[in-house]
């Protein structure tokens, strides 16, 4: 009994399009499922890694930097704890308010301020922000007791560099900085040098081996929301902290070495002649390695760059200066070399005539008749001018280099310049002209093109000192607990008798009367040092100076006055250390330089006792060569 | 099925109508708000405040709501359909002028003891006045255009209205279901061919009306990774949830996308995410293999009914159910841009679980008055 019979065309109408919508939405579901079924199921590896990345963040955990030791366990470097305060944002109303409150008790500047709101700034709000560093125990206190006044400022302890023996190492140490912007460019995939406060090692044994002494970064895993915030830590990896250095130093002669230099712009390098450990390698005068940490202060770094002693200059390396006559070593070997008779003499009257220039002796009246002993003995001039246009400047050329001059050797500080050692290559490769035979007489004496560091010259005392072994030098003793492997120093090609030869002229400067060191001598039996002395010029004397007297050092002013050199082995009759010493417009060599040496010499000879015993178990590695025992 | 009133000709008791009240329909209804309820106590860290237990509570007060009205005689309904849509059409004019503004859009109406979403009154009433007007029409006479004037009047101004507030979620909604209802009524097919082609012409100039944040959601959902920690951020988190989610979840209570804080608004829009991300493959599907069920019973009432305004009523719930639970879905997968649209019965939300429940209250008024003959003429006649 339908009501209307046209409700059943719209029935079936309505039928239709019910069935049409059904399908339709049939249809949106199985779309849905397949949606599903591509994310979770098809994809769910790459979301599942996306959302663990979501989840998990790392934190690096900076490790402790090495230490660094001395020979005797003594430390040089390490870490000290650095009270310091920090700021969490999100627990202070008003910034400004608490650093106004803070500045009461530490120094806070307009420009650390604005730096402190930068930091602020870029930093989620419950990330704390260093407001103060390297507070003094009593600012810390105050802090700690203050802080219910100080919302959101916290103490806390960091680690930071220190160098107990400041300037007495600063050269040898070096030292570490915050890292700065060029530090991130050059390794840009370090995160090490993102933490907050991390130092990086910029100069000297912190930045040679600055890797080994950084350790290697913990990490930990911790669990975070999406704001960044920490919900609890998942795993850690404590890391390893850096490894510790042992440096060849005996700190008991370097602190001596500095104090009986520390007047002076000075260097001075004491070596094992036969392994080549460095026992002293000292500059002064130096700067505090400790504020580097921080950054040097405007007028306190502007100081040293002034400073005429040049401060920040590691001289013992970097420093060249002409060897004078401490090179007359050199060129009696290669005299010996070339075939001349040690007890051939040369009559010196003070002056030496060769092709219309007039070569002058360091002793106006003239030393007389001087063989090759005497020669060295007296530093005679007219001897070696001699000698050196008799073998020829490339035959000296060929000595000085086999006995380490004019080149570096790698050692563990960076900064070593090589110097000059002239040839007939040379000069006409560097000026265009040729080699002048006046020159190769100026050479035989040290002075001329010739240019050389204190640590070469210290090389060059230890090789003549060794009988001729090619020994480097270095600084490093052990890293991280292991030894570091040295070579046996390879054999020079020279005749070991003319070395004894030119031994015992080192002799007879310092232990036979009239010798030019003969004062500066060592006493004690069997400690005797020799040695040899050099001045070296750096002005011109003018013909008219020397015909009205040449002008005593100590009426010149500072800048004007010689080089004073001093190179030495000791002891004579067992050779363990050898030595360079160079004071800066000194005066002398058997002046300035030779008392000094002698003195440092003196100490580290008197330290040899306990340096022997404490390197016993390392020695049984091997580091002396089979000499050693030759000479046992 | 032996049907007592086509014999006896008498209205139907409460008892017989409860009797043919479909209570598996609804307890397929309190299975999907139950996972709902567990994933609000799972969004709460595993705590019934301060969402599951609230929401418990209105689901109750939803099937209440919904038993009352599919009590109800159908062709009462019918004679309120108008007054409904009248009222509900004052509301939401009234929150354009006097509602206050809530996410950034003005869409509630304090009424002094609650708040309400005139909005979501106006999902139902629009349904009811479609049903009511196109029950009156032949088939013959829905296609004439003097006789689709109103109808679409009953649409555009409401649907204006809600745009203005802004809320395109709702107005694609009311849009969509009164659309099913003319569609279902048997509008011709050029209507709806004339009118797509509009549409089409006309999204530049919608384009231009766009507010920035609008624009920014179609931007994101055409390309996600074009700023994955500005706008696209949502999507792609959201999606990074569900994928990472796999075939059996991360465990209730274990997503770690919801728990830190990577999912945005996961109590409510993005709360199908959360069991994506926690319940994996097999939740998601057996929810919507829930909602499936629930649909094909729905469209099966409408199929059922022997009064128009019945089947287009029932109709228009179920189309309009479909959309929520489509377009939410689908939103949340990245196939769909971002729109402000809950997951029925699951999402976190008052007004709009009542609404909803009063829709399928409807739905069964349609069902259980399924037999009932009505004519087409005025409501008057309605009764006997």
């Amino acid at each position: 009994m339908a009501i209307d019979r046209r409700d059943n065309s719209r029935y079936k109408t309505f039928t239709r399009r019910a069935m049409i919508l059904g399908g339709a939405q049939a249809a949106a579901f199985v779309a849905l499922g397949g949606r599903m079924y591509y994310l979770q199921i098809m994809k769910t590896d790459e979301y599942r890694m996306l959302s663990e990345e979501n989840r998990i963040n790392v934190r690096l955990l900076a490790p402790l930097r090495g230490a660094i030791v001395d020979r005797f366990g003594t430390v040089l470097a390490s870490n000290r704890q650095n009270y310091r305060a920090v700021l969490v944002a999100e627990q202070t109303p008003d910034i400004e308010d608490t650093l106004h409150k803070l500045a009461r008790i530490v120094e806070i500047t307009p420009d650390s301020r604005r730096k402190i709101m930068r930091d602020v700034a870029r930093a989620p709000r419950f990330m704390p922000v260093v407001v103060a560093e390297n507070l003094s125990w009593e600012q810390f206190a105050q802090i700690n007791v203050n802080e219910p006044d100080l919302p959101g400022v916290q103490p806390d302890v960091g680690e930071t560099r220190y160098y107990p023996f400041s300037t007495e190492l600063a050269h040898v140490v070096g030292y570490v900085t915050p890292v700065y912007q060029k530090d991130l460019d050059k390794a840009p995939d370090e995160p090490l040098l993102k933490l907050p406060g991390f130092r990086i090692g910029k100069s000297g044994i912190e930045q040679k081996y600055d890797m080994p002494l950084r350790g290697i970064a913990g990490a930990s895993h911790v669990e975070v929301n999406a704001f960044g915030r920490v919900i609890r830590e998942l795993s850690k990896d404590k890391g390893k902290p850096g490894a510790e250095v042992v440096l060849t130093l005996d700190m008991e002669v370097q602190k001596f070495a500095c104090e009986r230099l520390k007047d002076e712009s000075a260097s001075a390098v004491v070596m094992d002649v036969h392994t080549g450990e460095v026992i002293s390698f000292v500059s002064t005068p130096a700067f505090d390695p400790n504020q580097f940490n921080t950054g040097y202060g405007a007028a306190a770094y502007k100081a040293l760059l002034d400073n005429p002693y040049l401060p920040l200059t590691n001289k013992a390396l970097a420093g060249l200066y002409p060897p004078g006559s401490t090179f007359k070593t050199v060129t009696a070997i290669a005299a010996l070399e070339a075939g001349i008779d040690p007890s051939r003499t040369v009559t010196c009257t003070g002056k030496y005539a060769f092709g219309n220039h007039l070569f002058h002796c360091w002793k106006k009246e003239g030393h007389g008749n001087m063989n090759m002993h005497d020669g060295i003995k007296h530093s005679c001039d007219i001897y070696f001018y001699d000698v050196a246009r008799r073998v020829g400047i490339d035959a000296i050329e060929k000595v000085a280099k086999d006995f380490g001059l004019g080149q570096t050797y790698n050692f563990d500080i960076s900064g070593e310049k090589a110097g000059i050692v002239p040839s007939r290559a040379w000069k006409r490769a560097v000026t265009g002209e040729s080699w002048q035979q006046g020159e190769t007489l100026i050479s035989g004496i040290g002075q001329g093109f010739l240019l050389t560091s204190p640590l070469q010259l210290a090389v060059l005392a230890a090789r003549i000192a060794n009988d001729g072994y090619a020994v480097t030098p270095h600084l490093i003793r052990a890293i991280g607990g292991e030894l570091v492997a040295r070579k046996p120093a390879p054999k020079i090609d020279v005749n070991p008798e003319w070395l004894k030869i030119v031994q015992g002229g080192m002799n007879g400067v310092s232990n036979e009367p009239g010798g030019t060191a003969f004062r500066s001598r060592i006493t004690q039996v069997g400690m005797e040092l020799a040695g040899k002395t050099g001045s070296a010029q750096v002005r011109r004397i003018s013909m008219a100076e020397r015909l009205g007297g040449v002008r005593k050092n100590d009426a010149l002013e500072w800048r004007l006055r010689d080089h004073a050199l001093f190179i030495c082995f000791a002891p004579v009759a067992n050779p363990q250390y050898a030595m360079s010493l160079v004071i800066e417009h000194g005066g002398s060599g058997s002046g300035a330089a030779a008392p000094a040496a002698r003195d440092i010499m003196l100490k580290a000879l008197t330290r040899n006792a306990a340096r022997q015993e404490a390197s016993m178990p390392p020695h049984d590695h091997g580091h002396g060569h089979e000499h050693d025992v030759e000479e046992g | 099925m032996f049907d007592l009133r086509r014999f006896t000709g008498r209205e139907m008791t409460i008892g017989e109508k409860l009797l043919e009240f479909n209570w598996g329909f609804l307890l397929l209804l309190t299975v999907i708000a139950c996972i709902g309820f567990a994933m609000l106590y799972s969004v709460a860290d595993g705590s019934f405040s301060p969402w599951a237990m609230k929401q418990m509570i209105r689901f109750a007060a939803g099937a209440a709501l919904m038993i009352v009205v599919a009590l109800v005689d159908l062709r009462l309904w019918m004679r309120v359909a108008y007054p409904m849509y009248a009222v509900a059409l004052g509301l939401v004019a009234a929150v354009d002028f006097v509602g206050f503004k809530g996410m950034g859009a003005q869409r509630w109406l304090d009424l002094g003891v609650i708040q309400l979403q005139p909005s979501e009154v106006m999902k139902v009433a629009i349904l009811l006045a479609l049903a009511r007007y196109f029950h009156g029409l032949a088939l013959d006479e829905v296609s004439r255009i003097r006789n689709l004037i109103i109808p679409v009047l009953l649409i555009v101004v409401p649907v204006g209205l809600v745009v203005v507030q802004p809320d395109l979620g709702t107005a694609i909604l009311l849009t969509i279901s009164g659309g099913a209802i003319f569609f279902a009524a048997g509008l011709a097919w050029r209507y709806f061919i004339v009118t797509g082609l509009a549409v089409l012409g006309a999204i530049p100039i919608i384009w231009e009306r766009l507010h920035d944040y609008q624009r920014d959601r179609v931007f994101t959902f055409l390309d996600p990774e074009r700023d994955p920690l500005g706008a696209g951020y949502h999507i792609l988190q959201s999606k990074i949830a569900l994928g990472s989610g796999g075939l059996f979840g991360k465990g209730f209570m274990q997503g770690s996308q919801a728990h830190l804080n990577f999912l945005p608004e996961k109590q409510t829009d993005f709360i199908f995410t959360m069991l994506g991300e926690e319940l994996g493959f097999i939740g998601g599907v057996t929810l919507l293999a829930f909602y499936c069920v629930a649909l094909v019973f729905s469209i099966n009432v409408s199929l059922q009914c022997r009064n128009q305004f019945g089947r287009l009523l029932s109709l228009g719930v179920s189309v309009s159910f479909f959309f929520y639970v489509f377009i939410n879905t689908a939103m949340v997968m990245g196939l769909l841009p971002v729109v402000g649209v809950p997951l029925p019965l699951v999402s976190y939300g008052g007004t709009a679980m009542l609404s909803l429940m009063f829709a399928f209250g409807l739905l069964m008024s349609c069902y259980i008055h399924r037999n009932l003959e009505i004519g087409r003429g005025s409501s008057s006649s309605l009764w006997m």
